[in-house]
């Protein structure tokens, strides 16, 4: 990865551009850009700011709080908080292995967390700048500028999401920050009236999961060269792997390659995660740069989510999801693995697999069973790590002997992913933006690297539409020489 | 109107009443629900949350405390009680740290469910943000003392059914008023509190909770979940 474009030699004398909020992604993002007289860049950085502080404020609280608690991270993908906390609590509390109902219900929630949350991704945030071109007419570049055109399309991504957000509500009691999943196992498996709604279009989701991968890869032969090269770079990965060697979404051992495809470590207990990652703090932004300990902090970044997923394990345990996944990495000679926008074919296979799952888990009778609970030995403290819609999550906490949470470590998929996010967004300034007059379409590219990998840092469900958005350019006398502003239904002013 | 002496017009009904009763007796045992929070059936009444308040013959007074007399005429739930009533359950939840979406008392929390009821869509008020205390050193129970709304069922309850009198209440104000632990430490663990005590099972929100039980009961399956409260006056502890 580059950290040629990270810091400039002489801030003070160059303008910058600030992409603030970074629109259409789950969270809170700037970018700001420092050009000088002749629009050369100088500097590029991604700011998540956003403080949260659930580390802190959990502290003190009983641990079978911290389930509930803590998926308030997010509104979009909560049930990996959700999920998260719970393997950590399991682990403190001792238990080895769940219930076979309590595990199926909770990868099934997951299974519906993914498959709703990578259709919001792609169809909601990113496939405006897919279907349209990345600098099209801003006006029509949202979802409901896709209704409008691909109206097929637009209904798929609705209602794939809502199935999804109808697995949550069955298994967690609530669509959003539901409480299913408590530490030792759950508090309900479905029922057969549930089961058998879900099944319903179970087989439906599978096909429409499909045809969205059909989609993405249509949209890669279309563009081979631009999508191919768009922010592309070399980046280390990692992500977990089932004890096979298999994707595993909810559970497994974690497994790292460099940017070469060596493999740093393999099937590593998470349990011990600090023997092989660590975190770098930078002055200039609040969210940690985590690194692999054996490459140290400067060559140790790595990339995480659906790219490293679908890359590095060794099979989909589901039929159609890994016959895509063949296809994937074999595509032109696997130039997609390697690609910014390969973020998103991957997502769309890792959705196929998530329909399948659900499907599977569905025909599976343990789902409706009535043992929802194990217990074990007591420990000082639990680890939990599961692989979020947008790459591994840990969560470590210890309790006290009073049940009270004394210490608590999130390491979310978006901190993971910071170096590699600036490297792309610096490669894209490179790629785009470097030298010529800047437009919105331009600026638009930057935001199109971010929603490859997009911030997972949502304090909130975001409305549908537009994210207010404000652009200034100061020149290097801090003066502002032109402004534009976006409101929340697309229109630009220029103030300036 | 009942041609008996012992009735009086409650919302325009007659409700007929045993002598010696509160109003708030005589709506629950005819099943008509007065909000309320600190009032409980099995013990004397405490007449603190106000939220009982009811107009009689055109003035105010607590239900809970003022003994029904024939032929009063009595306004419970009008507008302008209501109103009222949101109001104070604002100030209930700006004075305390009532957190619903991580809270396990939630779905079975007599506040929050009284909050559904009178339709109080936002706190409204600025939060006080108290610096309240958790005492997790008891092996069975925790309080959590962010949540307390001064009802002192636990107080009474614990005097008057268990004979133990682990809870006091004490201090001055609102941030200054709290529930205190009737031990030589101040915590839960050094007095002789069970699980099987009254007192134990009578909070009406998310003071003393059962260790490791929460969350235990899925939404859909709570308390308040399938039944609100206005309905659940007939039931002996509501």
């Amino acid at each position: 990865m580059t950290f040629e474009l990270e810091t400039a030699t002489s801030p003070e004398k160059l303008r910058r551009v600030a992409i603030d909020p970074v629109s259409r992604v789950e969270g809170h993002g700037k970018v700001t850009i420092l050009l000088d007289a002749d629009n050369k860049v100088h500097q590029v950085r991604l700011h998540i700011v956003e403080f949260r502080g659930f580390e802190k404020f959990i502290q003190g609280r009983p641990y079978w709080e911290v389930p509930v608690m803590v998926q308030r991270l997010c509104g979009i993908c909560p049930v990996s908080h959700h999920l998260a906390a719970s393997k950590a609590l399991d682990m403190m509390l001792g238990v080895k292995q769940l219930t076979p109902t309590a595990e199926k219900i909770r990868r099934l929630m997951h299974a519906g967390q993914i498959l709703q949350s990578h259709a919001l991704h792609f169809f909601h945030l990113a496939s405006p700048d897919l279907l349209f071109g990345f600098g099209s007419d801003m006006a029509k570049r949202n979802i409901v500028g896709v209704v409008a055109a691909h109206p097929e399309i637009a209904k798929k991504g609705v209602l794939l999401r809502k199935y999804g957000q109808e697995v949550i509500r069955m298994t967690a009691g609530k669509r959003v920050h539901g409480t299913g999943s408590v530490p030792g196992g759950v508090n309900k498996s479905l029922t057969a009236g549930e089961r058998a709604e879900l099944l319903k279009d179970a087989y439906q989701m599978v096909a429409w999961s499909r045809d969205a991968v059909g989609m993405i890869r249509q949209l890669f032969e279309q563009n081979l060269v631009e999508y191919n090269a768009f922010g592309r770079f070399r980046s280390a990965g990692m992500c977990l792997v089932s004890p096979d060697g298999a994707m595993d979404l909810y559970h497994g051992g974690l497994r790292a390659r460099d940017a070469d495809g060596k493999t740093l470590f393999d099937h590593f207990n998470y349990g011990r995660y600090w023997d092989v990652i660590a975190e770098d703090v930078k002055p200039w932004s609040y969210m940690k740069f985590p690194f692999f300990k054996s490459l140290g902090p400067d060559d140790g970044s790595y990339r995480v989510g659906p790219l490293s997923r679908v890359t590095l394990c060794d099979s989909i345990p589901t039929p159609l999801a890994d016959k895509e996944r063949e296809e994937f990495m074999a595509f032109d000679g696997g130039s997609a693995t390697g690609a910014t926008l390969g973020y998103h074919w991957a997502r769309m296979i890792e959705m196929l697999h998530a329909a399948e799952t659900i499907k599977d888990l569905l025909h599976d009778d343990d789902i409706t069973g009535g043992d929802l609970m194990a217990t074990g030995e007591r420990q000082e403290r639990g680890v939990g790590v599961i692989e979020a819609p947008r790459g591994t999550l840990i969560h470590h906490y210890r309790v006290d002997e009073n049940d009270q949470v004394i210490r608590a470590n999130l390491i979310v998929s978006t901190t993971h992913n910071n170096q590699a996010m600036n490297t792309a967004v610096r490669e894209v300034a490179r790629q785009y933006i470097d030298g010529v007059e800047i437009t919105e379409g331009l600026l638009n590219h930057i935001e199109i690297a971010i929603r490859a990998f997009d911030p997972c840092l949502s304090c909130a469900t975001h409305a549908l539409g537009q994210m207010p958005l404000e652009v200034a350019i100061v020149g290097a006398d801090g003066t502002v020489i032109d402004a534009a502003t976006r409101d929340h239904r697309g229109l630009i002013r220029d103030v300036s | 109107m009942n041609d008996t002496n012992n009735s009086f017009q409650l919302d325009g009904e007659d409700l007929p009443f045993t002598p010696g009763q509160t109003i708030m007796q005589a709506a629950k045992a005819a099943g008509v629900y007065i909000p309320h929070l600190c009032w409980h059936p099995d013990f004397p009444a405490h007449g603190s949350c106000k939220l009982c308040t009811v107009k009689v013959n055109g003035r105010f007074g607590s239900s809970c405390t003022m003994e029904a007399q024939a032929g009063m005429t009595v306004e419970n739930r009008t507008a302008e009680l209501d109103d009222k009533r949101r109001t104070m359950l604002q100030m209930f939840f700006v004075e305390g740290n009532h957190f619903c979406p991580s809270c396990e008392k939630s779905g079975d929390c007599a506040l929050q469910a009284t909050a559904y009821e009178l339709k109080m869509m936002s706190p409204h008020f600025d939060m006080f943000y108290p610096d309240r205390p958790v005492d997790a050193s008891h092996p069975d129970i925790l309080l959590d003392f962010n949540r307390c709304i001064m009802c002192s069922l636990c107080v009474t309850a614990s005097r008057e059914v268990d004979g133990k009198n682990v809870f006091a209440m004490g201090g001055r104000g609102i941030l200054g008023r709290r529930i205190h632990i009737n031990s030589e430490s101040g915590r839960l663990a050094d007095t002789d509190f069970a699980l099987s005590d009254r007192a134990a099972n009578i909070c009406p929100v998310g003071v003393i909770l059962k260790k490791r039980k929460g969350f235990a009961v899925p939404i859909g399956d709570r308390r308040y979940d399938k039944t609100p409260i206005n309905e659940q006056v007939k039931e002996p502890t509501a």
